[in-house]
Protein backbone atom coordinates (compact mmCIF):
# COMPACT_ATOMS: atom_id res chain seq x y z
CA UNK A 1 0.00 0.00 0.00
CA UNK A 2 2.95 2.27 0.89
CA UNK A 3 4.59 2.17 -2.66
CA UNK A 4 1.22 3.07 -4.01
CA UNK A 5 0.69 6.44 -1.93
CA UNK A 6 4.06 7.41 -3.07
CA UNK A 7 3.48 6.83 -6.68
CA UNK A 8 -0.15 9.11 -6.55
CA UNK A 9 1.82 11.14 -4.72
CA UNK A 10 4.67 11.80 -7.22
CA UNK A 11 2.10 12.48 -9.64
CA UNK A 12 0.32 15.26 -7.56
CA UNK A 13 3.07 16.65 -6.56
CA UNK A 14 4.10 17.53 -9.77
CA UNK A 15 0.63 18.89 -11.06
CA UNK A 16 0.75 21.03 -7.82
CA UNK A 17 4.28 22.43 -8.67
CA UNK A 18 4.22 22.73 -12.60
CA UNK A 19 0.53 23.92 -12.88
CA UNK A 20 1.15 27.54 -13.51
CA UNK A 21 4.02 26.66 -15.44
CA UNK A 22 1.99 24.41 -17.68
CA UNK A 23 -0.51 26.62 -18.45
CA UNK A 24 2.55 28.79 -20.34
CA UNK A 25 4.22 28.15 -23.63
CA UNK A 26 7.11 26.43 -22.11
CA UNK A 27 5.23 23.49 -21.16
CA UNK A 28 7.16 20.76 -19.02
CA UNK A 29 5.98 17.24 -19.57
CA UNK A 30 5.85 14.92 -16.29
CA UNK A 31 7.11 11.69 -17.17
CA UNK A 32 6.93 8.46 -14.82
CA UNK A 33 9.13 5.37 -16.08
CA UNK A 34 8.88 1.95 -14.97
CA UNK A 35 12.35 0.72 -15.25
CA UNK A 36 13.44 -2.89 -15.59
CA UNK A 37 15.89 -3.73 -12.18
CA UNK A 38 18.50 -5.43 -14.57
CA UNK A 39 18.72 -3.46 -17.47
CA UNK A 40 17.21 -0.05 -18.16
CA UNK A 41 17.36 0.88 -14.59
CA UNK A 42 21.28 0.15 -14.57
CA UNK A 43 21.25 2.16 -17.93
CA UNK A 44 20.01 5.20 -16.32
CA UNK A 45 22.13 4.81 -13.50
CA UNK A 46 25.31 4.28 -16.30
CA UNK A 47 23.83 7.64 -17.64
CA UNK A 48 24.00 9.18 -14.49
CA UNK A 49 27.67 8.08 -13.61
CA UNK A 50 28.91 8.75 -17.06
CA UNK A 51 27.62 12.31 -16.67
CA UNK A 52 25.17 11.85 -19.86
CA UNK A 53 23.09 14.58 -19.79
CA UNK A 54 19.09 14.39 -20.62
CA UNK A 55 16.01 16.44 -19.37
CA UNK A 56 15.21 16.16 -15.63
CA UNK A 57 11.21 15.61 -16.53
CA UNK A 58 11.44 11.61 -15.86
CA UNK A 59 10.45 10.01 -12.32
CA UNK A 60 11.54 6.51 -12.36
CA UNK A 61 10.16 3.66 -10.85
CA UNK A 62 12.38 0.16 -10.43
CA UNK A 63 9.99 -2.56 -11.17
CA UNK A 64 12.25 -6.26 -11.19
CA UNK A 65 10.96 -6.88 -14.57
CA UNK A 66 9.05 -5.00 -17.56
CA UNK A 67 6.87 -7.73 -17.31
CA UNK A 68 5.56 -6.73 -13.79
CA UNK A 69 4.02 -3.17 -15.01
CA UNK A 70 0.10 -4.20 -15.55
CA UNK A 71 -1.50 -1.98 -18.07
CA UNK A 72 -3.85 -0.75 -15.12
CA UNK A 73 -0.17 1.20 -13.59
CA UNK A 74 -0.04 3.04 -16.91
CA UNK A 75 -3.63 3.85 -16.66
CA UNK A 76 -3.66 5.28 -13.55
CA UNK A 77 -0.58 7.16 -14.15
CA UNK A 78 -2.37 8.79 -16.85
CA UNK A 79 -5.62 9.20 -14.74
CA UNK A 80 -3.39 11.12 -12.61
CA UNK A 81 -2.07 13.53 -15.08
CA UNK A 82 1.37 12.23 -16.13
CA UNK A 83 1.96 13.25 -19.86
CA UNK A 84 3.81 10.21 -20.64
CA UNK A 85 4.63 6.89 -19.14
CA UNK A 86 8.06 5.23 -20.39
CA UNK A 87 8.26 1.40 -19.93
CA UNK A 88 12.04 -0.05 -20.75
CA UNK A 89 12.68 -3.23 -20.08
CA UNK A 90 15.69 -5.65 -21.75
CA UNK A 91 16.17 -6.30 -25.44
CA UNK A 92 14.50 -9.43 -26.90
CA UNK A 93 16.28 -12.42 -25.41
CA UNK A 94 17.35 -11.08 -22.69
CA UNK A 95 15.10 -10.80 -20.19
CA UNK A 96 16.19 -11.99 -16.59
CA UNK A 97 13.01 -13.93 -16.36
CA UNK A 98 13.20 -15.13 -19.77
CA UNK A 99 9.76 -13.37 -21.51
CA UNK A 100 8.41 -10.63 -19.13
CA UNK A 101 9.93 -8.14 -21.77
CA UNK A 102 7.94 -9.97 -24.64
CA UNK A 103 4.90 -9.94 -21.96
CA UNK A 104 5.37 -5.91 -21.93
CA UNK A 105 5.89 -5.10 -25.38
CA UNK A 106 2.54 -6.70 -26.64
CA UNK A 107 0.82 -5.78 -23.05
CA UNK A 108 1.65 -1.97 -24.21
CA UNK A 109 0.64 -2.58 -27.74
CA UNK A 110 -2.42 -3.90 -26.63
CA UNK A 111 -2.56 -0.97 -24.10
CA UNK A 112 -2.11 1.93 -26.89
CA UNK A 113 -4.66 0.41 -28.98
CA UNK A 114 -7.41 0.80 -26.35
CA UNK A 115 -5.98 4.86 -25.25
CA UNK A 116 -6.93 5.65 -29.15
CA UNK A 117 -10.36 4.45 -28.65
CA UNK A 118 -10.09 6.64 -25.78
CA UNK A 119 -9.06 9.99 -27.46
CA UNK A 120 -6.00 9.64 -25.90
CA UNK A 121 -2.39 9.82 -28.30
CA UNK A 122 -0.90 6.50 -28.01
CA UNK A 123 2.51 8.23 -28.30
CA UNK A 124 2.16 9.28 -24.46
CA UNK A 125 3.01 5.25 -23.70
CA UNK A 126 6.39 4.57 -25.39
CA UNK A 127 8.20 1.37 -24.97
CA UNK A 128 12.41 0.69 -25.06
CA UNK A 129 14.35 -2.30 -24.66
CA UNK A 130 17.61 -0.61 -23.17
CA UNK A 131 20.20 -2.61 -21.72
CA UNK A 132 22.41 -2.27 -19.02
CA UNK A 133 25.07 -0.84 -20.66
CA UNK A 134 23.46 1.79 -22.68
CA UNK A 135 23.45 4.80 -20.67
CA UNK A 136 23.79 6.90 -24.06
CA UNK A 137 20.68 5.11 -25.63
CA UNK A 138 18.67 5.88 -22.21
CA UNK A 139 19.57 9.82 -21.98
CA UNK A 140 18.54 9.83 -25.92
CA UNK A 141 14.98 7.82 -25.56
CA UNK A 142 14.18 10.34 -22.57
CA UNK A 143 15.38 13.09 -24.42
CA UNK A 144 13.56 12.23 -27.96
CA UNK A 145 9.99 11.03 -25.49
CA UNK A 146 10.30 15.26 -23.49
CA UNK A 147 10.56 16.72 -27.35
CA UNK A 148 7.17 14.28 -28.54
CA UNK A 149 5.80 15.06 -25.60
CA UNK A 150 6.08 19.12 -25.70
CA UNK A 151 4.67 18.34 -28.95
CA UNK A 152 1.72 16.57 -27.73
CA UNK A 153 1.02 18.79 -25.36
CA UNK A 154 -0.39 18.39 -21.57
CA UNK A 155 -2.13 14.90 -20.84
CA UNK A 156 -6.03 16.34 -21.77
CA UNK A 157 -6.74 14.56 -18.26
CA UNK A 158 -4.71 16.83 -16.28
CA UNK A 159 -7.24 19.27 -16.16
CA UNK A 160 -5.12 21.86 -17.53
CA UNK A 161 -4.92 20.95 -21.18
CA UNK B 1 -36.36 -20.11 3.50
CA UNK B 2 -37.33 -19.19 6.80
CA UNK B 3 -40.43 -16.96 6.69
CA UNK B 4 -38.91 -13.43 8.90
CA UNK B 5 -43.20 -13.58 8.95
CA UNK B 6 -43.50 -16.21 11.97
CA UNK B 7 -41.93 -14.29 13.92
CA UNK B 8 -42.41 -10.70 13.07
CA UNK B 9 -45.90 -10.07 12.03
CA UNK B 10 -44.82 -6.77 9.65
CA UNK B 11 -43.83 -7.62 6.24
CA UNK B 12 -40.70 -6.18 4.75
CA UNK B 13 -40.61 -3.45 2.76
CA UNK B 14 -39.11 -3.86 -0.84
CA UNK B 15 -38.53 -1.51 -4.07
CA UNK B 16 -37.34 -2.22 -7.49
CA UNK B 17 -36.60 0.77 -9.96
CA UNK B 18 -35.34 0.52 -13.26
CA UNK B 19 -33.06 3.73 -14.66
CA UNK B 20 -30.58 3.46 -17.88
CA UNK B 21 -31.28 -0.75 -18.28
CA UNK B 22 -33.23 -2.61 -21.07
CA UNK B 23 -35.43 -3.82 -18.65
CA UNK B 24 -33.42 -7.28 -18.54
CA UNK B 25 -33.27 -7.19 -14.61
CA UNK B 26 -36.99 -6.83 -14.04
CA UNK B 27 -37.23 -10.06 -16.19
CA UNK B 28 -34.30 -11.73 -13.98
CA UNK B 29 -36.40 -10.78 -10.43
CA UNK B 30 -39.44 -12.88 -11.96
CA UNK B 31 -36.56 -15.80 -13.05
CA UNK B 32 -36.54 -17.27 -9.23
CA UNK B 33 -39.66 -18.49 -10.60
CA UNK B 34 -42.26 -20.06 -7.78
CA UNK B 35 -39.61 -17.76 -5.20
CA UNK B 36 -41.54 -15.18 -5.99
CA UNK B 37 -44.41 -16.93 -4.08
CA UNK B 38 -42.06 -16.69 -1.16
CA UNK B 39 -41.26 -13.52 -1.46
CA UNK B 40 -44.87 -11.95 -1.32
CA UNK B 41 -45.28 -14.13 1.52
CA UNK B 42 -42.55 -12.26 3.02
CA UNK B 43 -42.55 -8.71 1.59
CA UNK B 44 -45.07 -6.13 0.29
CA UNK B 45 -43.45 -4.66 -3.11
CA UNK B 46 -43.79 -0.68 -2.26
CA UNK B 47 -42.74 0.33 -5.47
CA UNK B 48 -41.96 -1.16 -9.44
CA UNK B 49 -42.56 0.37 -12.28
CA UNK B 50 -42.81 -2.14 -14.41
CA UNK B 51 -45.26 -4.43 -12.71
CA UNK B 52 -47.42 -2.08 -10.52
CA UNK B 53 -49.10 1.40 -10.57
CA UNK B 54 -47.15 3.98 -8.49
CA UNK B 55 -46.29 7.15 -9.52
CA UNK B 56 -42.84 9.21 -8.49
CA UNK B 57 -45.04 11.25 -5.82
CA UNK B 58 -46.07 7.93 -3.69
CA UNK B 59 -42.23 7.88 -2.86
CA UNK B 60 -41.49 11.28 -2.43
CA UNK B 61 -44.64 11.64 0.41
CA UNK B 62 -42.86 8.49 2.25
CA UNK B 63 -41.35 9.37 4.86
CA UNK B 64 -37.04 8.83 4.92
CA UNK B 65 -36.01 5.14 5.43
CA UNK B 66 -39.34 3.61 4.99
CA UNK B 67 -38.57 1.20 2.23
CA UNK B 68 -36.03 -1.82 3.59
CA UNK B 69 -34.41 -3.03 0.63
CA UNK B 70 -34.42 -1.41 -2.85
CA UNK B 71 -33.26 -3.24 -5.94
CA UNK B 72 -32.12 -0.65 -8.36
CA UNK B 73 -30.91 -1.45 -11.79
CA UNK B 74 -29.94 0.61 -14.43
CA UNK B 75 -26.95 2.98 -15.37
CA UNK B 76 -27.71 6.78 -14.49
CA UNK B 77 -28.07 8.32 -17.84
CA UNK B 78 -30.21 11.09 -17.37
CA UNK B 79 -31.53 13.66 -14.80
CA UNK B 80 -34.24 11.51 -13.84
CA UNK B 81 -32.22 8.52 -13.28
CA UNK B 82 -30.16 10.61 -11.14
CA UNK B 83 -33.12 12.25 -9.48
CA UNK B 84 -34.80 8.85 -8.41
CA UNK B 85 -31.31 7.38 -6.86
CA UNK B 86 -31.23 10.25 -4.45
CA UNK B 87 -34.61 10.11 -3.77
CA UNK B 88 -34.55 6.09 -3.01
CA UNK B 89 -31.59 6.15 -1.39
CA UNK B 90 -32.97 8.53 1.22
CA UNK B 91 -36.13 6.55 1.30
CA UNK B 92 -34.37 3.30 1.22
CA UNK B 93 -32.62 1.28 4.55
CA UNK B 94 -31.21 -0.64 2.23
CA UNK B 95 -29.84 0.14 -1.24
CA UNK B 96 -28.40 -3.04 -3.75
CA UNK B 97 -27.23 -1.89 -6.75
CA UNK B 98 -28.84 -4.20 -9.09
CA UNK B 99 -26.97 -6.15 -11.82
CA UNK B 100 -24.02 -4.43 -14.22
CA UNK B 101 -25.44 -1.14 -15.40
CA UNK B 102 -26.16 -0.10 -11.73
CA UNK B 103 -23.18 -2.52 -10.65
CA UNK B 104 -20.50 -1.01 -13.29
CA UNK B 105 -21.91 0.68 -15.97
CA UNK B 106 -22.82 -1.65 -17.65
CA UNK B 107 -23.63 -1.74 -21.76
CA UNK B 108 -25.42 2.01 -21.87
CA UNK B 109 -21.71 3.21 -20.19
CA UNK B 110 -20.26 1.90 -23.69
CA UNK B 111 -21.56 5.10 -24.39
CA UNK B 112 -19.09 6.92 -23.28
CA UNK B 113 -17.00 6.88 -26.15
CA UNK B 114 -19.12 9.45 -27.54
CA UNK B 115 -20.60 12.49 -25.89
CA UNK B 116 -24.38 13.98 -26.02
CA UNK B 117 -23.92 15.27 -29.19
CA UNK B 118 -22.57 12.37 -30.88
CA UNK B 119 -25.04 9.81 -29.25
CA UNK B 120 -27.89 12.33 -30.59
CA UNK B 121 -26.51 12.88 -34.02
CA UNK B 122 -26.68 8.89 -34.56
CA UNK B 123 -29.78 8.87 -32.97
CA UNK B 124 -31.68 11.88 -34.37
CA UNK B 125 -29.86 12.87 -37.37
CA UNK B 126 -27.78 10.68 -39.13
CA UNK B 127 -29.39 7.71 -39.33
CA UNK B 128 -30.26 6.39 -42.63
CA UNK B 129 -33.64 5.59 -41.75
CA UNK B 130 -34.10 8.63 -39.63
CA UNK B 131 -36.83 10.73 -41.15
CA UNK B 132 -36.09 14.48 -39.00
CA UNK B 133 -36.23 17.07 -41.57
CA UNK B 134 -36.43 19.80 -39.05
CA UNK B 135 -33.26 18.15 -36.84
CA UNK B 136 -35.17 18.27 -34.03
CA UNK B 137 -33.40 16.74 -31.09
CA UNK B 138 -34.43 16.11 -27.07
CA UNK B 139 -34.05 19.47 -25.21
CA UNK B 140 -35.22 19.58 -21.62
CA UNK B 141 -37.90 22.25 -22.06
CA UNK B 142 -39.69 23.82 -24.89
CA UNK B 143 -42.34 26.49 -24.70
CA UNK B 144 -45.83 25.85 -26.61
CA UNK B 145 -48.87 27.25 -26.45
CA UNK B 146 -50.34 25.32 -23.81
CA UNK B 147 -47.01 25.90 -21.40
CA UNK B 148 -43.73 24.76 -20.98
CA UNK B 149 -43.29 21.03 -21.66
CA UNK B 150 -39.90 19.41 -19.84
CA UNK B 151 -38.02 16.63 -20.52
CA UNK B 152 -34.70 14.75 -17.99
CA UNK B 153 -31.24 16.53 -19.15
CA UNK B 154 -29.33 13.65 -21.17
CA UNK B 155 -25.58 13.55 -19.75
CA UNK B 156 -22.74 13.21 -21.54
CA UNK B 157 -21.20 10.49 -19.39
CA UNK B 158 -23.11 7.52 -18.08
CA UNK B 159 -22.43 6.51 -14.39
CA UNK B 160 -22.54 3.75 -12.32
CA UNK B 161 -25.27 3.66 -9.64
CA UNK B 162 -22.34 4.18 -7.02
CA UNK B 163 -21.26 7.15 -8.69
CA UNK B 164 -23.88 9.30 -7.91
CA UNK B 165 -25.12 8.10 -4.45
CA UNK B 166 -24.40 5.45 -1.52
CA UNK B 167 -24.55 1.81 -2.55
CA UNK B 168 -24.80 -0.52 0.12
CA UNK B 169 -24.49 -3.98 -1.74
CA UNK B 170 -23.84 -4.90 -5.44
CA UNK B 171 -25.58 -8.08 -6.93
CA UNK B 172 -23.35 -8.37 -10.27
CA UNK B 173 -24.09 -10.15 -13.54
CA UNK B 174 -26.32 -9.19 -16.77
CA UNK B 175 -28.77 -9.97 -15.59
CA UNK B 176 -27.66 -11.48 -11.86
CA UNK B 177 -28.21 -15.16 -11.98
CA UNK B 178 -31.49 -16.53 -10.26
CA UNK B 179 -29.51 -18.02 -7.68
CA UNK B 180 -27.13 -14.84 -7.03
CA UNK B 181 -30.88 -13.19 -6.59
CA UNK B 182 -32.08 -16.03 -4.33
CA UNK B 183 -29.38 -15.95 -1.92
CA UNK B 184 -29.65 -12.23 -1.79
CA UNK B 185 -33.15 -12.35 -0.99
CA UNK B 186 -32.36 -15.00 2.03
CA UNK B 187 -29.84 -13.38 3.69
CA UNK B 188 -31.96 -10.20 3.24
CA UNK B 189 -34.49 -11.38 4.66
CA UNK B 190 -32.61 -13.89 7.36
CA UNK B 191 -30.99 -10.24 8.31
CA UNK B 192 -27.45 -12.03 7.78
CA UNK B 193 -26.16 -9.56 5.52
CA UNK B 194 -21.84 -8.98 5.19
CA UNK B 195 -20.67 -5.81 5.71
CA UNK B 196 -21.71 -2.67 3.93
CA UNK B 197 -20.08 -2.02 0.41
CA UNK B 198 -20.12 -6.11 -0.32
CA UNK B 199 -20.20 -7.58 -3.78
CA UNK B 200 -23.20 -10.61 -3.08
CA UNK B 201 -21.55 -12.99 -5.38
CA UNK B 202 -18.73 -15.35 -4.86
CA UNK B 203 -14.80 -13.56 -5.35
CA UNK B 204 -13.38 -16.12 -7.54
CA UNK B 205 -13.10 -15.28 -11.37
CA UNK B 206 -15.75 -17.16 -13.91
CA UNK B 207 -12.47 -19.30 -14.78
CA UNK B 208 -13.35 -20.93 -11.52
CA UNK B 209 -16.59 -21.84 -11.95
CA UNK B 210 -15.57 -22.85 -15.57
CA UNK B 211 -16.57 -26.49 -16.98
CA UNK B 212 -13.64 -26.21 -19.74
CA UNK B 213 -10.05 -27.96 -19.00
CA UNK B 214 -7.61 -25.45 -19.01
CA UNK B 215 -3.61 -26.35 -19.49
CA UNK B 216 -0.83 -23.78 -20.39
CA UNK B 217 -2.23 -21.36 -22.31
CA UNK B 218 -0.69 -20.19 -25.57
CA UNK B 219 -2.64 -18.92 -28.94
CA UNK B 220 -1.14 -18.23 -32.16
CA UNK B 221 -4.09 -16.12 -33.19
CA UNK B 222 -7.39 -14.42 -32.32
CA UNK B 223 -10.50 -15.95 -33.68
CA UNK B 224 -14.00 -14.75 -33.75
CA UNK B 225 -16.54 -17.20 -32.81
CA UNK B 226 -17.58 -17.68 -36.56
CA UNK B 227 -14.67 -18.34 -37.44
CA UNK B 228 -14.13 -21.44 -35.20
CA UNK B 229 -15.55 -24.31 -37.44
CA UNK B 230 -16.17 -26.36 -34.25
CA UNK B 231 -15.32 -25.94 -30.50
CA UNK B 232 -13.84 -28.32 -29.11
CA UNK B 233 -16.34 -28.93 -26.08
CA UNK B 234 -13.36 -30.06 -23.42
CA UNK B 235 -10.54 -26.98 -24.17
CA UNK B 236 -10.72 -23.99 -22.73
CA UNK B 237 -11.53 -21.51 -25.04
CA UNK B 238 -9.08 -19.24 -24.97
CA UNK B 239 -6.70 -21.56 -25.87
CA UNK B 240 -8.95 -22.11 -28.88
CA UNK B 241 -8.28 -18.68 -29.90
CA UNK B 242 -11.84 -17.11 -28.41
CA UNK B 243 -11.52 -14.30 -26.61
CA UNK B 244 -13.36 -15.18 -23.25
CA UNK B 245 -13.41 -12.75 -20.33
CA UNK B 246 -13.03 -15.36 -17.70
CA UNK B 247 -9.88 -14.43 -16.37
CA UNK B 248 -10.51 -11.19 -15.70
CA UNK B 249 -14.33 -11.22 -14.36
CA UNK B 250 -15.81 -12.24 -11.02
CA UNK B 251 -17.99 -15.59 -10.96
CA UNK B 252 -20.98 -16.35 -9.36
CA UNK B 253 -23.31 -16.83 -12.62
CA UNK B 254 -21.63 -21.27 -12.60
CA UNK B 255 -20.16 -20.11 -15.57
CA UNK B 256 -23.71 -20.03 -17.89
CA UNK B 257 -22.33 -18.77 -21.28
CA UNK B 258 -19.29 -21.15 -20.75
CA UNK B 259 -21.59 -24.31 -20.29
CA UNK B 260 -23.83 -22.71 -23.81
CA UNK B 261 -19.86 -23.17 -25.29
CA UNK B 262 -20.03 -19.20 -25.39
CA UNK B 263 -17.59 -17.27 -24.02
CA UNK B 264 -17.56 -14.82 -21.33
CA UNK B 265 -18.14 -11.41 -22.47
CA UNK B 266 -17.62 -10.30 -18.43
CA UNK B 267 -20.88 -9.45 -17.10
CA UNK B 268 -19.61 -9.59 -13.61
CA UNK B 269 -17.52 -6.87 -13.49
CA UNK B 270 -13.98 -6.84 -12.19
CA UNK B 271 -12.64 -9.13 -9.74
CA UNK B 272 -12.07 -7.92 -6.65
CA UNK B 273 -8.35 -7.73 -6.47
CA UNK B 274 -8.30 -5.90 -9.85
CA UNK B 275 -9.21 -2.26 -9.99
CA UNK B 276 -9.71 -2.44 -13.83
CA UNK B 277 -11.33 -5.19 -15.67
CA UNK B 278 -10.09 -4.16 -18.99
CA UNK B 279 -6.16 -3.40 -18.04
CA UNK B 280 -6.66 -7.19 -15.89
CA UNK B 281 -7.60 -9.05 -19.88
CA UNK B 282 -5.43 -7.06 -21.50
CA UNK B 283 -2.71 -7.95 -19.21
CA UNK B 284 -3.66 -11.86 -19.55
CA UNK B 285 -4.44 -12.25 -22.91
CA UNK B 286 -1.46 -10.21 -23.95
CA UNK B 287 0.57 -12.44 -21.98
CA UNK B 288 -0.69 -15.78 -23.96
CA UNK B 289 -0.90 -14.65 -26.95
CA UNK B 290 2.10 -15.35 -29.56
CA UNK B 291 4.20 -16.95 -26.79
CA UNK B 292 5.06 -19.61 -28.90
CA UNK B 293 8.25 -18.71 -31.17
CA UNK B 294 8.28 -14.70 -29.28
CA UNK B 295 12.25 -14.39 -29.22
CA UNK B 296 12.00 -14.71 -33.15
CA UNK B 297 8.91 -12.43 -33.68
CA UNK B 298 10.37 -9.48 -35.03
CA UNK B 299 8.15 -5.91 -34.14
CA UNK B 300 5.69 -5.88 -37.09
CA UNK B 301 4.27 -9.81 -36.50
CA UNK B 302 3.90 -8.78 -32.72
CA UNK B 303 2.04 -5.32 -34.10
CA UNK B 304 0.12 -7.47 -36.47
CA UNK B 305 -0.77 -10.29 -33.60
CA UNK B 306 -2.10 -7.16 -31.77
CA UNK B 307 -3.97 -5.85 -34.44
CA UNK B 308 -6.17 -9.04 -34.76
CA UNK B 309 -7.82 -7.81 -31.23
CA UNK B 310 -10.08 -5.30 -33.19
CA UNK B 311 -11.79 -3.40 -30.60
CA UNK B 312 -10.07 -3.43 -27.10
CA UNK B 313 -12.22 -0.98 -25.16
CA UNK B 314 -15.75 -2.87 -26.70
CA UNK B 315 -14.51 -6.06 -25.68
CA UNK B 316 -12.54 -5.67 -22.46
CA UNK B 317 -14.96 -2.99 -21.13
CA UNK B 318 -18.21 -4.26 -22.23
CA UNK B 319 -19.80 -3.78 -18.83
CA UNK B 320 -17.25 -1.86 -17.10
CA UNK B 321 -16.46 1.14 -18.60
CA UNK B 322 -17.90 3.96 -16.84
CA UNK B 323 -16.25 2.86 -13.67
CA UNK B 324 -13.19 2.00 -15.14
CA UNK B 325 -9.82 3.89 -14.37
CA UNK B 326 -10.53 6.25 -17.23
CA UNK B 327 -14.33 6.05 -17.52
CA UNK B 328 -14.43 7.95 -20.80
CA UNK B 329 -13.21 8.93 -24.46
CA UNK B 330 -11.53 12.75 -23.67
CA UNK B 331 -14.05 15.09 -24.58
CA UNK B 332 -12.79 17.61 -27.18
Amino acid sequence: MRKKVEYTQLIHEEKKHTKAQRMTDNFEPNIIAFLCNWCAYAGADLAGTSRIKYPPNMKSIRVMCSGRVDPAFILEALKNGADGILVAGCHPRDCHYQSGNYKAKRRILLLKKLLHQLGINPSRVRFEYISASEGQRFASAVTEFVDDLKKFGPNPLSGVA
Amino acid sequence: MKMRQTKNPEKLKLAFYWAASCGGCEIAALDIDEKILDVVAVADILFWPVAIDTKYKDIEAMEDKSIDVCFFNGAIRTSENEHMAKLLRSKSKVLVAFGACAHTGGIPGLANVGSREEVFNVAYLDNPSTENPNKITPKTSIKVKEGELTLPEFYDTVKSLNQVVDVDYYLPGCPPSPELISEAIDTIVQNKLPPKGSVLAPSKSVCDECKFEKCEKKISEIKRIYEVKEVDPNKCLLEQGIVCMGPATRGGCDARCLNANMPCTGCGGPTPESSDQGAKMISALASILGVKDEEKMDEKEVEELIEKVRDPLGTFYKYALPTSLINRRVMK
